[in-house]
């Protein structure tokens, strides 16, 4: 899985919370009527993003619960990834663990506007708006960030793993 | 060169002798607790071909967040959870006990100093013990399950000192709301927590419950107190042995340690729809309440429905007002019942609810409507988080949710603490 992700950008703001993403009364439901309620703080999210389309936020992006819907519902709505301020722990995580490319990058909000062209490599920390001619650079992941991502998620990573140790029916 | 209690616990877990922030450690976890969650990461596991966890004594399957099954569906996952937990021979099946974080505190599973990766964000909360209590999502949790490990940033830690005595009526979730709003809910982003200082020496392991409990409303990977004499007291009897000490070194490094002095503190009220949005509870006075809300894992232990009882003993709920009670566990409900709590609740016009996570997640047992207004004792208030995104959730403590129940509003707690 490629750790470099280019698409047009959807602007959020600061303390997007993981309700936003992922309600609870709607987590037991199926993708498919799922799909609707997510960011509703934007209604016109849901129903007009493109695969490959990359979210640009403000701090905190993902604060609040574990609950892993938050990120999987992007990453099935076709979101490229994410780049943000700042995000909460548990839901940057559980996006890495689904090999789902994430980069906190300061400064990334006031550097770039609704529909621009965004590019960024959570290898490299790269971060180039393309329709602005401007670049910016993040803290990259780490070698074990990159091993999950690039496997794709951490349930790869435990398969590889049983494999290698011989699978007996314990990791 | 000293260490802080999130590096100590960390470079014991990772089989290192010192660690510092910044490092990324694989840790070993002492307690793995899993709520409903486990009925996803078992049937993950079955489908990797993996027929048991990494060491069955140390999980813990609790039911909480639907607790009794409100819909047929819900029944069917607890099923499957029960049944998955003895195919997996899971030790402690806790599946009717409570709210999983008080469930493991109360019974003695969490010691000082211990590793402890939890399904749920709160799971902070066992940093009241001393414990460096996580919260993870349900791949890293299968992961886990599988494995007893895994990856982990050492977190810088932040310090807060809490000086000066609360006054009568102000609780230990007024502090809390204070620090949510003037530090902002991502002050201890990627960091660890210690709360210290003498107020904080001075609360009960319930009230620093509290504070551990929302210390991820700060953002924390880590919210710890240093276990004292009030931890082995309370911990000796519930493990019948031996209660390490756990704090950190005298030279551990901080990034920042800051100085709230809470003597002079006023009741707090966090305002739609962020934990972060809060105000003295003097700002907020006279907003009508539809529905005041004990319970979940923030503040529904003895403590707290003591301090209900007292407001409400010879008072009534508001006729335009419901109250709802869920204590945060069936033994917090069996010794508030022993101390003659329940019956004051009741008498008043309390609506008492079977222990779990309740209204909290907007599952069952008190779901809001649209245009209602919500005074909840919970840990968040986002748009929707207790039913309709068109209801308003209000956060403040079990103090300021009693005294609003009676009142019909949001009112100073501190007018309705003598007898009336
Ligand atoms: S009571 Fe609320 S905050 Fe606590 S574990 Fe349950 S849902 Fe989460």
């Amino acid at each position: 899985m490629s750790t470099r992700v280019r698409g047009r950008v959807w602007r959020f703001g600061d303390d997007v919370d993981t309700d936003a993403m992922a309600p609870w009364n709607t987590i037991s439901l199926p993708f498919e009527e799922r799909r609707r309620h997510v960011l509703q703080i934007r209604p016109e999210f849901a129903r007009d993003v493109k695969p490959g389309d990359v979210i640009v936020a403000g701090r905190n992006w993902g604060c609040g619960s574990s609950r892993e819907h938050a990120p999987e519902n992007l990453k099935r709505l076709g979101v490229g990834g994410v780049v943000a301020e700042s995000f909460g722990r548990i839901y940057f995580r559980n996006g890495i663990a689904m090999a789902f490319p994430q980069l906190a990058c300061p400064g990334i909000h006031a550097a770039c506007a609704e529909g621009d062209d965004l590019e960024f490599d959570v290898r490299s920390g790269r971060v180039v708006n393309h329709t602005r001619g401007t670049e910016l650079e993040a803290p990259p992941y780490t070698d074990q960030m990159l091993a999950i991502l690039e496997a794709g998620g951490l349930l790869e990573v435990l398969q590889r793993r049983r494999a290698a140790a011989g699978a007996t029916g314990r990791a | 060169m000293g260490m802080t209690m999130a590096e100590k616990v960390l470079a014991r877990a990772s089989g290192r002798d010192a660690v510092t922030p910044g490092a990324y450690v694989t840790a070993k976890a002492d307690r793995v607790m899993a709520h409903e969650a486990f009925t996803i990461c078992a049937l993950k596991l079955l489908k990797l071909g993996i027929e048991s966890v990494f060491d069955p004594e140390r999980v813990l399957v609790i039911l909480d967040h639907y607790f009794p099954a409100p819909t047929e569906q819900m029944a069917r996952g607890h099923a499957l959870a029960r049944e998955l937990s003895e195919r997996f021979a899971i030790r402690h099946f806790l599946g009717h006990a409570g709210i999983c974080h008080q469930v493991l505190t109360e019974r003695g599973h969490i010691l000082p100093g211990q590793l402890v990766f939890g399904s749920d964000s709160h799971s902070t909360t066992y940093g009241a013990l001393g414990a460096a209590g996580n919260g993870i999502g349900l791949t890293e949790m299968t992961y886990v399950l599988a494995t007893g490990e895994l990856w982990l940033r050492v977190p810088p830690t932040i310090r807060f000192e809490l000086d000066g005595e609360l006054q009568p009526g102000v609780m230990s979730k007024d502090v809390m709301l204070y620090l949510t709003g003037a530090f902002g809910t991502d002050v201890a982003q990627y960091r660890a927590i210690e709360y210290a200082g003498e107020a904080a020496e001075r609360m009960t392991i319930a009230s620093r419950m509290t504070l551990a409990n929302m210390g991820a409303e700060l953002g924390a990977k880590f919210a710890f107190f240093a276990a004292d004499e009030r931890t082995r007291e309370y911990l000796a009897p519930r493990v019948g042995g031996d209660v390490p000490r756990f704090g950190p070194d005298a030279d551990a490094r901080y990034e920042a340690v800051h100085r709230v002095h809470v003597g002079g503190l006023e009741p707090q009220i966090a305002c739609p729809s962020n934990p972060g949005n809060v105000k003295p509870v003097s700002e907020v006075r006279g907003v009508r309440v539809h529905q005041a809300f004990l319970g979940s894992c923030t503040n529904a232990r003895l403590e707290d429905l003591a301090v209900a009882a007292r407001i409400l003993r010879g008072r009534a709920v508001c006729d335009r007002t419901r109250l709802i009670v869920t204590p945060a566990s069936h033994q917090v409900y069996l010794d508030a019942t022993r101390a003659g709590y329940t019956e004051i609740l009741l008498e008043a016009g309390a609506h008492i609810t079977a222990s779990g996570c309740g209204a909290c997640p907007g599952g069952h047992n008190g779901v809001v409507g649209p245009g209602e207004v919500c005074l909840s004792s919970t840990n968040r208030n986002f748009r929707g988080r207790m039913g309709s995104p068109e209801a308003d959730i209000y956060l403040a403590s079990p103090a300021s949710v009693a005294a609003a129940a009676v009142a019909g509003e949001i009112v100073d707690p501190r007018e309705f603490w003598g007898s009336p």
